[in-house]
């Protein structure tokens, strides 16, 4: 970044008059990294104090502001050999984080009272058996009562407010009936108990709640997880702005702390930050990740820029807008909506479930209540039976069954490198037959590399890469990345619009267009191979100079991710924005045979509603703003991290790194996590099945309901860990969630 | 059986023990980073010098070390 960041936007105030902040940081991944980031950071001076999060990959810093700003500790920690980036304030979710507490704090509640009622209720068990004398099995009642019920009314409220929310729109979802049950259970058993009689169901309750939670607890954490990681990402693609004050001076700040009609500074070779439009200056941009078109298109005063585009030489200045008008955005944006809302998702596995469940239960206690009483039991025995049919079939292991599927599958996936933005993403992924590509960064790399690396000598390369490194064109950085570990040159000369010389050891060299360097002859060759690629030549001396075509490379593992995707019976195809040769030239490469180019937003989309009408069920893997629309029309979607913020929000999910192979597991565990959930709700209904029967004929004592409840939840989560063994046997070194970050970083 | 009264509420309270020893836990965030703490109680940087084991990593000099990424730049 080319100003200096405003560290007061970051950092927040802590105790003692120092300010804190926290930062995301790359390559954390042991314990010496702990203790070398802070031992490294106490031995500043001024520094209070530095904590590391091993788990979130964050090192949270207190200083004091007087003594030095934030600057120093970034600094610091370039020098300890670890990159690091401030959050946006805005952006920390600290809701998830509380809500997590919550549920911790209930199901600890949960947890101590079903311990302490289930040791009454044992002895109550075995004394029915024995000798146990009245007295004493009202003590025990009364007792667990008196654990049962303050801790029911405090663990169970997720679900309460949750019901009474549901049953307010008119709906019934799974916690209706949950909510009846335990509360049922625990009405039939402070009225048993006050009659002296001989059975109470407060064991029932507290554990099943119990059970609940857990599921509970494990989703809040893995959407947690995810969610930390998902900011980490975006602190470390540094999506700051250079705002522009009105006396001229430039600071970094967050995002969130630019307004409508804030001036920003674009510097050459940057991200736009922000949608706005151009103030001042001209320049190229490489707008590919908003139309899919390579080739960059000029701009000046007065034309419209986007937030994600890469600016060239030029430097700009922006104006930023709200998004109003007709420009491109606001119609992507029209077009997301409308694709939201007649979007035609198959409705969620549990739900499906869940929406006869309820139903049926509620008919089979009214039944055998009337039952009852048609045989001849009086009404309060019939009312008891009644009640015990519903107790035993408060879903636990059915409401169980699909999250813990879900957060170990999703566990699963964290760890291969994909994150699922919604739980039943999983289902869906598993019902696709049909894979649509983009081309420009997602089929291809997001930043482009040189091509026929392999041809040219490893001099050249050391030689132009050096050179490189010093200039800001766009296409410097995919040729600086070629030898990351240059030195740089002195007496270097830039000459905007043709080329840099310099001396490396002792000989000139010259890097630019081949004109400048003389070497027509040899780029008329490269660019008979290359027809689309940015030349680039590069000479020592009077040596023969060399020709390096920088182009959008495929990523590495497209091809046999193309193979392994058709090797499973599904489909693939690609829709680009592009020039069609381009998109030919990828699609030969990756063997895709069905291709379209030269599309906008809303052929897209329809592409995309036209397979859905022939009853196709696609997966739409993208990244641009123009695949935004499309990424939310299809069944399921997926973009890379290097996605734009609006398209990674309408898909499903993310996926890091430079590989394509995610996709492929990403599928591969929705279809293992779908079997498992219809194994699981197998389990959980067969349970039903053997139970009810029982309590309708009013057997189903506490003892019966207690062991066929926790048995039948024990049962189904420990199916559902089984949607990790073999998947993560089977994952190769994982592509790592840390090194996908410098993706968009190096910008 | 008048002994459980004395058993049960003895029960209670170390059950409740727990419970409140758990939540104070909670609500001093050592959930919040449950794989450094596991690496944290390997290091002995909070011990008296002499106390540390033989080999042990002098605290002065950490900036001598980076473990990884370093090359990454």
């Amino acid at each position: 970044m080319s100003a200096e960041p405003d560290w007061t936007s970051f950092a927040k105030p802590a105790a003692d008059g120092a300010v804190a902040m926290d930062l995301a940081v790359e390559d954390i991944h042991c314990a010496a990294c702990m203790g070398t980031i802070e031992r490294g950071l106490a031995a500043v001076p001024g520094v209070v104090g530095a904590r590391v999060n091993l788990t979130q990959r964050r090192v949270t810093v207190a200083w004091r502001p007087d003594a030095l700003d934030g600057r120093a500790i970034v600094g610091a920690l370039d020098r300890l050999g670890y990159r690091a980036r401030p959050f946006d304030p805005a952006r920390a979710a600290d809701e998830t984080i509380a809500e997590r507490r919550r549920l911790l704090k209930a199901l600890a509640v949960a947890g101590f009272a079903a311990m302490n009622v289930m040791l009454l209720s044992v002895s109550v068990w075995s004394g029915n058996a024995t000798d146990i004398t009245p007295e004493t099995r009202d003590l025990f009642h009364w007792i667990s009562a008196a654990i049962a019920l303050p801790a029911a009314a405090y663990a169970g409220q997720t679900f309460f407010t949750s019901a009474i929310r549901a049953l307010k729109a008119r709906r019934l979802n799974m916690d209706v009936p949950i909510s009846l049950g335990v509360i049922l259970a625990l009405g039939l058993s402070l009225a048993q108990t006050i009659r002296s009689a001989e059975h109470a169901y407060f064991d029932s309750a507290v554990m099943l709640l119990f059970f609940l939670l857990l599921g509970r607890v494990l989703e809040a954490s893995m959407r947690r997880r995810t969610r930390a990681t998902a900011e980490n990402l975006a602190a470390l693609r540094a999506v700051t702005a250079t705002l522009l004050d009105a006396d001229g001076r430039a600071r970094d700040v967050p995002l969130s702390a630019v307004r409508p009609g804030d001036r920003v500074l674009v510097g050459p070779g940057e991200r736009v930050p922000l949608d706005g439009i151009v103030a001042a200056g001209r320049s190229a941009l490489d707008v590919s990740l908003v139309t899919g078109e390579t080739a960059p298109v000029a701009v000046a005063i007065g034309d419209a820029v986007y937030a994600g585009t890469l600016n060239g030489e030029g430097a700009l200045t922006v104006t930023v807008r709200a998004g109003a008008g007709e420009t491109l955005l606001d119609r992507v944006n029209q077009l997301i909506e409308g694709a939201m809302a007649a979007r035609s998702r198959s409705v969620v596995l549990a739900d499906r479930v869940g929406r006869l469940y309820a139903p049926v239960v509620h008919v089979t206690a009214l039944a055998t209540f009337l039952g009852w009483l048609a045989l001849g039991a009086g009404w309060e025995h019939a009312l008891v039976v009644a009640i015990t049919v519903l107790i035993i079939t408060c879903p636990c292991a059915l409401a169980l069954a699909v999250p813990a599927v879900q957060v170990v599958a999703s566990g699963a996936l964290f760890r291969r490198g994909v994150l699922l933005n919604a739980g039943d993403a999983l289902e869906r992924l598993a019902e696709v037959d049909t894979v649509v590509f983009d081309k420009t960064g997602t089929l291809t790399l997001p930043e482009p590399r040189i091509a026929n690396l392999a041809e040219i000598p490893p001099g050249l390369v050391a030689a132009a890469a050096a050179l490189a490194r010093a200039s800001r064109h766009p296409l410097s950085a995919a040729i600086a990345a070629a030898a990351p570990l240059a030195r740089v040159p002195d007496d270097l000369v830039e000459r905007r619009g043709e080329g840099i010389t310099a001396t490396l050891d002792g000989r000139p060299v010259r890097l630019g267009s081949p004109a400048f360097v003389g070497a027509e002859a040899e780029a008329a060759r490269v660019a008979r191979d290359r027809p689309l690629a940015s030349l680039v030549a590069v000479r020592v001396g009077d040596d023969p100079p060399a020709v390096l075509a920088v182009d959008q490379a495929l990523r590495p593992d497209a091809r046999e991710v193309v193979t392994a995707i058709a090797a499973r019976g599904i489909a693939v195809e690609i829709l680009s924005g592009d020039r069609a040769p381009a998109v030919e030239a990828a699609a030969r490469l990756a063997g895709i045979e069905r291709w379209q180019a030269g599309l906008d937003p809303a052929q897209k989309i329809a592409r995309i509603e036209a397979l859905a009408a022939a009853g196709r069920r696609v997966l739409m893997v993208g990244d641009g703003l123009n695949d935004a629309p499309a990424l939310a029309a299809a069944r399921v979607s997926l973009s890379p991290a290097s996605a734009v913020t609006l398209a990674q929000a309408a898909a499903d999910g993310c996926f890091l790194g430079d590989r394509l192979a995610p996709v492929v597991a990403a599928i591969d565990l929705g279809r293992r996590a779908r079997r498992l959930m219809i194994e699981n709700l197998g389990f959980a209904l067969a349970y039903n099945a053997l139970a009810v029967p029982l309590a309708i004929a009013g057997y189903a004592t506490p003892l019966v309901a207690a062991l066929a409840m926790s048995g039948s939840s024990i049962l189904v989560t420990l199916n559902a860990l089984r949607a990790r063994d073999r998947a993560d046997a089977a994952a190769r070194p994982a592509p790592d969630p840390r090194a996908a970050a410098a993706l968009g970083a190096e910008a | 059986m008048t002994v459980l009264l004395v058993l049960i509420p003895v029960a209670l309270v170390l059950g409740g023990l727990g419970l409140i020893a758990f939540l104070w836990s909670l609500k001093s965030s050592q959930y919040e980073d449950l794989e450094g703490a596991a690496w944290r109680i390997l290091d002995d940087d909070d011990l008296p010098q002499a106390e540390r084991p033989a080999g042990g990593r002098p605290t002065g000099e950490p900036a001598s070390e980076a473990p990884h990424g370093a090359a990454r730049r």
